[in-house]
């Protein structure tokens, strides 16, 4: 791969759809240039498991302003329901409490939401079963997990190296229930006139034109998605959910005459995916010098009935550090609950939190030094694949995280330092992100009245993406940054992949290096008005292992008579390749931390066994860090850059930061309290039952 | 349906609305000022924060019958010929924003926090901002943000006096 000379990559470059967005003119998918749209509402199942016997509408349809209600009496027929959650409105079956079973469209949002109240729903109810244990007689191990990794791998014997080795360790680790909660909820506007037009908070128009098309027996054509700004996904977006089937029902409802469906924020705990909870059991053995004998790990987890979802959780442990025996499994319990989905680090963010506070938990055995005993276990080569490392940067990570957090002067004791009436300590855990780029994106360039112009149907999730891709472009083309545009966010522009698993940047960003050679090589450097060129990403070769990594650094403070637990203070240095904008990366690094912050202390979705719904399905009682929260968040990196991922040395961003942030945090509380707190989320009521008075 | 007379952004409506229309409908679905959204059902996200008679409102828990006779401003309204209001001019200097589904909130009530203390601290702008939520950015940028037009938006400093022709009450970058 030849690099590309940087000149615009690198730069910290305002955004360029900054304007717009601070003064609310950027269009989101609720916001479709359209007259006067018709609005939709859904109907939602409050059972848990059953049938519906009988939907009666007529107090519904009576309502002035309602123009018809949709129901599995009368909704159209798809031509694929293979895929279990898009399969809408298709049977009277209920899967999952909150499923949709009807909407209502009418005149207003308002009559919408009145309507949808009105109709009496009557059911034939079974039994639910939504409780997740380890102790379940019905757990079974999936045929892959998410999206296509085995769904165990063992090494070596860990038994027989538990059972000689100096130092074990064996403990149960837990991560709880999430909801991805972005800020915008999702969002469809749907125009039906023969053929479809979608306004849709998407992760990836193509993929969504694709999904839709395939339910409803669309050809591609005859579906256009557009999105050029999305308000935030961190994976609910990645792929339509069932909302958006009805939307589209809707809008053939209606046909000449677009409908709006936006989600309420308590809808979407039910709707738009959300990440297991995990069980993990950790095993470690070491010798006394820390250097591991074997590392193991044992997941359960959940899925739904419908459909199944089984997150990766294991994989770090499959790369993470060297050891002789090894072993990961995954197992699921398919429950009678909503269908889960990625989350922002999928596998990578649950799957760093047990074995990131088990090597602390080690170290403190061993007296070692958390950082020192990272460093004894680094590998040399991928201990999953066998195969070398693209770039590997954890040890330089640690190590200038250590310097900046100022770890030096650390004393490892826990539970010793004591300022007023609170108690301080500190805690470290490592991070790592694959690095992936998708098989499938195309950019066109094309030059333009004087101007480069980069076309993709690409998607900026608040990542930068607009700002990003012309920086690649400019460099490849070997202009200036100023003289380049971008157009992306519509199914009109050339197939781009999701904005999933980081790989943004490295897909379109390849694409767009291929299209910039193929440009000056058809025209030189004196193009004329009209010239256009086309490039796609190949596929990685396979060679490497490829990863970003990084380290984060916590202070906690725990207050000693309530328990209230503080993080003043998060540092996180990354290697995570050419950085391509300092200024979005930054941003992202530490908005990934953030969440990991938010992960670690406030999040939890509770799910209530008896009726089978997240009884805190709302921002009231789902705690996500606020802006009082959250002290001082540093992200830093380090010098990288990779020849082996793509032209532009850059590993993806948006993930690594959340990833080992919560086993930070846990470590920190450990440190500052000498609790051991091995449940997420780490809250004062856990660390108060174990909090010895003083 | 009940008549009513707002100043919106600086034009005057005159609408009929229902009794249950809440004030972020009337303004997104009515009058097409999307700029103001919705990210929550439970008055906790601050998305749809706007200036009513100078203070700032969570748009979403007042109906628009209850906004009747009074003056408001959306984020929509707060740039003057082209030029962006100061706190707007933070935002997008500091990179205060990614996704920026949060940001005309988050502007909305910043401009109101420097109205009660136009030279806050950290500590103190961490605080007025809690009841407006951000998923993507981690708020340091957005605390950076409003700490710099703070500065900029000082006395002695040169900057834009937002509402002075329309509302001489308003909060917007002045007091109360
Ligand atoms: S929409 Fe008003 S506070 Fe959330
Ligand atoms: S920028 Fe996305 S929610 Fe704040």
């Amino acid at each position: 791969m030849t690099a590309l000379h940087s000149r615009a990559i690198g730069r910290d470059l305002l955004r360029r759809d900054g304007r717009l967005k601070v003064t609310g003119t950027a269009p989101y998918a609720y916001e479709g240039p359209l007259g006067k749209p018709a609005y939709c509402h859904l109907i939602q199942a409050t059972i848990a498991r059953g049938r519906v016997t009988g939907m009666d509408t007529t107090s519904a349809q009576a309502i002035d302003g309602v123009i018809t209600v949709l129901t599995a009496d009368n909704a159209e027929r798809l031509a694929s329901t293979e895929d279990n959650e898009l399969a809408v409105l298709q049977s009277d079956e209920v899967a999952f409490r909150g499923q949709i079973i009807g909407a209502v469209i009418a005149e207003t949002s308002e009559v919408a939401r009145h309507a949808a109240g009105t109709v009496q729903v009557t059911y034939a109810q079974e039994p639910h079963d939504v409780e997740l244990s380890v102790d379940r007689a019905d757990l079974y191990k999936p045929y892959k997990i998410n999206p296509a990794y085995p769904t165990d791998t063992a090494d070596g014997d860990v038994a027989a190296a538990m059972a000689s080795a100096p130092v074990t360790l064996e403990n149960t680790y837990t991560t709880a229930m999430y909801h991805n909660n972005p800020m915008e909820p999702h969002t469809t506007t749907a125009l039906w006139d023969g053929s479809l037009t979608m306004w849709d908070s998407t992760q990836g128009v193509h993929s969504a034109r694709s999904v839709i098309a395939r339910v409803f027996g669309f050809d591609h054509e005859q579906v256009r998605v557009v999105c050029p700004y999305v308000g935030g996904g961190f994976g609910s977006k990645g792929t339509p959910h069932a909302h958006v089937v009805v939307a589209v029902m809707a809008a053939r409802a209606t046909p000449g005459r677009a409908v709006k469906l936006a989600l309420t924020r308590q809808q979407m705990f039910f709707l738009t995916g959300y990440r297991t909870p995990t069980i993990q059991k950790m095993q470690l053995a070491a010798d006394r010098d820390g250097h591991l004998a074997a590392i193991a790990l044992d997941v359960v987890e959940q899925t739904s009935r419908i459909k199944e979802f089984a997150e990766q959780t294991g994989m770090p442990t499959r790369s993470m550090y060297a050891a002789p025996n090894r072993r990961t499994t995954h197992r699921l319990a398919a429950l009678d609950v909503p269908v889960p989905t990625w989350m922002r680090a999928p596998g990578e963010c649950p799957g760093m939190f047990g074995p990131e506070v088990a090597l602390d938990e080690l170290a403190e055995q061993l007296g070692l030094d958390p950082i020192e005993l990272r460093i004894r276990n680094e590998p040399s080569v991928d201990p999953d694949s066998g195969r070398p490392w693209s770039s590997r940067n954890l040890i330089a990570c640690l190590r200038e995280g250590a310097e900046r957090f100022g770890w030096a002067e650390r004393d490892p004791a826990p539970g010793v330092r004591r300022q007023g009436d609170w108690l301080v300590g500190t805690g470290v855990a490592a991070s790592v992100y694959p690095t992936y780029r998708m098989a499938v994106s195309t950019a066109t360039l094309r030059y333009e009245r004087s101007r480069y112009v980069v076309e993709i149907g690409a998607a900026d999730l608040g990542t930068g993406t607009w700002t990003t891709l012309p920086q690649i472009a400019a460099d490849a083309l070997g202009v200036d940054v100023d003289d380049v545009d971008a157009r992306i966010g519509d199914t009109d522009y050339p197939i781009a992949s999701v904005a999933g698993g980081s790989s943004g940047m490295s897909t379109w960003g390849s694409a767009i290096v291929e299209a910039a050679r193929a440009f000056r090589d058809k025209f030189g450097t004196d193009p004329a008005d009209g010239d256009e060129a086309e490039g796609s990403v190949s596929p990685p070769t396979g060679k490497y292992a490829m990863h970003a990594f990084g380290a984060q650094f916590v202070e906690a403070r725990v207050h000693a008579d309530t328990g209230e637990i503080r993080v003043p203070r998060l540092l996180g240095v990354f290697a995570a390749g050419r950085i391509i904008n300092p200024r979005t990366a930054r941003s992202q690094f530490i908005g990934g931390m953030t969440m990991g912050l938010s992960m670690a202390l406030h999040e939890q979705s509770v799910l209530d066994p008896r009726f089978g719904h997240v009884v805190n399905h709302d921002f009231a009682d789902y705690h996500i860090s606020v802006c009082a929260d959250v002290g001082d968040v540093q992200a830093h990196w380090i010098d990288e850059y990779d020849p082996h991922v793509n032209a532009m040395g850059s590993k993806g961003i948006g993930e690594i930061g959340i990833v080992g942030t919560a086993a930070a945090v846990v470590n920190a509380v450990h440190h500052a309290t000498g609790v051991r707190v091995r449940d997420l989320p780490v809250t004062l009521d856990k660390v108060l039952a174990q909090l010895t008075p003083n | 349906m009940t008549r009513i007379t707002v100043m919106v952004d600086g034009v005057s409506y005159v609408d009929d609305v229902e009794a249950r229309t809440l004030l972020v409908y009337y303004l997104r679905e009515k009058l097409g000022k999307i700029g103001t959204v919705v990210g929550c059902d439970t008055s906790n996200c601050g998305a749809c924060t706007v200036h009513l008679n100078g203070r700032s409102v969570k748009s979403c828990s007042i109906f628009a019958i209850q906004a009747d006779g009074s003056e408001i401003t959306t984020i929509e309204g707060l740039a003057r010929d082209g030029q962006l209001h100061p706190m707007q001019q933070a935002f997008h200097d500091n990179h205060a924003l990614q996704c920026g589904f949060c940001t005309p909130g988050m502007i909305m009530q910043a401009i109101d926090l420097l109205g009660d203390d136009p030279d806050p601290d950290e500590q103190r702008v961490r605080e007025g901002l809690e009841g407006n939520l951000c998923r993507c950015t981690g708020y340091q940028n957005i605390v950076r943000a409003v700490l710099d037009a703070a500065q900029k938006m000082k006395p002695a400093a040169s900057a834009p006096d937002e509402m002075s022709t329309r509302q001489p009450s308003a909060v917007a970058g002045g007091g109360n």
